[in-house]
C-alpha cells in the first residue's frame, strides 16, 4: 500500500512537472474537453497532446472517454476522491444537525400532546 | 458527478443522504418522525433553531441567532469558540417563506461564491421529508468549496485551532 501510494506519487509529480500538462489541467477544471480542443488551446499537434494527455491518464489525473469519434477528457478519479471524501464529511455534519433536531422536534410533539390534554380538559 | 455520501449504519436514526446532483448542486434529505407543522416550527423560530444548528460536535456555541423567517427578511448567526478572538457570522436574506413548504435564503457570508439554499417540507403519513438543496452560482464555487475542504465554514478552523493549542 505504502508502495503503492510512492508509485502513484511519482507518476503525479512526473505528470506535474510540464507546465502544458498543469495547463491541462487547469482547463479541465473549468469543462470537459476533447483532445481536439486541448490540441487547438495549447496550440499543438493532435498526437503531441495524446501523449500528454496519456500521462496524466496514468497519473489518475485524467479520466477519457471516448464517444462517437470524439475522445473527452475530464478530471480524474482522484479528483472523484477528494469529492466523495467532503461529501460524506458534510453528511456527516448534516447528520448530527439533524440527531439534535430529532429531539427538539420529540419535545415539541411532547409539549403539544400536553397542551392538547389539558385543553380538552 | 453523482458522488454520493454513504449510508449510515443502524442506529435507529433516519439516515441523512448527501449527493451532488450537478456542477452546482448538492441535495441533502432527511426524514423526519413528526408532522410539518412541528418541524417548520423548528426550523423558523431562533430559539428552538439554537437548540439544533450547531450541536455539541460541533464544538462552537451560539452567541446571537436572529432569524425573521419571512420572505425579504433577514438572518445573522453568529458563533463564538472558547480558543477563537473573533466570533464568526453567518447571514443572508430569505427570498421565499411559504410555511408548512418551503425556505428559500441566501448564504452572503463568503460574498458573491456563496449558495442559495432552498429547503422544502412533505408531510407523507404523520412523518415529514425535508429536503435542502444548495444552488451555487457556478460549478467553480462548489468546486471551490470542496477544495477548500470546508463543509461548514467554521467546524474545521476551530478544529484546527484546537489541534494547534493541543500541541
Amino acid at each position: 500500500m505504502v508502495q503503492y501510494q510512492t508509485v502513484h506519487l511519482d507518476a503525479s509529480f512526473a505528470a506535474l512537472s510540464d507546465a502544458t500538462r498543469r495547463g491541462v489541467l487547469d482547463e479541465l477544471g473549468r469543462a470537459d474537453a476533447s483532445i481536439t480542443e486541448l490540441a487547438g488551446k495549447f496550440h499543438m499537434t493532435l498526437t503531441g497532446m495524446k501523449k500528454h494527455v496519456g500521462v496524466l491518464e496514468q497519473a489518475g489525473l485524467v479520466a477519457t472517454a471516448k464517444i462517437g469519434r470524439v475522445r473527452t477528457c475530464t478530471l480524474g478519479p482522484r479528483r472523484l476522491a477528494e469529492e466523495v471524501a467532503w461529501i460524506e464529511d458534510y453528511r456527516q455534519r448534516w447528520a448530527s444537525r439533524f440527531d439534535a433536531l430529532d429531539r427538539v422536534i420529540e419535545e415539541l410533539k411532547q409539549k403539544e400532546k400536553v397542551y392538547g390534554r389539558a385543553r380538552k380538559d | 458527478m453523482g458522488a454520493q455520501g454513504k449510508t449510515e449504519p443502524a442506529s435507529g436514526k433516519n439516515h441523512t443522504t448527501v449527493e451532488r446532483k450537478s456542477e452546482r448542486e448538492l441535495v441533502v434529505t432527511r426524514t423526519f418522525n413528526g408532522p410539518v407543522r412541528i418541524v417548520f416550527e423548528a426550523w423558523t423560530k431562533p430559539e428552538l433553531l439554537k437548540q439544533w444548528w450547531a450541536p455539541k460536535s460541533f464544538g462552537v456555541s451560539f452567541i446571537s441567532c436572529e432569524a425573521d423567517v419571512r420572505t425579504g427578511d433577514t438572518y445573522r448567526f453568529v458563533f463564538g469558540h472558547p480558543a477563537a478572538e473573533q466570533p464568526m457570522a453567518f447571514f443572508g436574506r430569505y427570498i421565499d417563506v411559504v410555511p408548512h413548504a418551503r425556505i428559500v435564503w441566501t448564504n452572503d457570508e463568503d460574498g458573491e461564491g456563496g449558495a442559495v439554499t432552498t429547503v422544502t417540507f412533505e408531510e407523507r403519513g404523520g412523518e415529514t421529508l425535508v429536503v435542502m438543496h444548495d444552488l451555487y452560482p457556478s460549478k467553480e464555487a462548489l468546486d471551490a468549496a470542496i477544495a477548500s475542504g470546508s463543509t461548514s465554514g467554521f467546524c474545521e478552523t476551530f478544529e484546527q485551532l484546537d489541534e494547534l493549542l493541543a500541541t
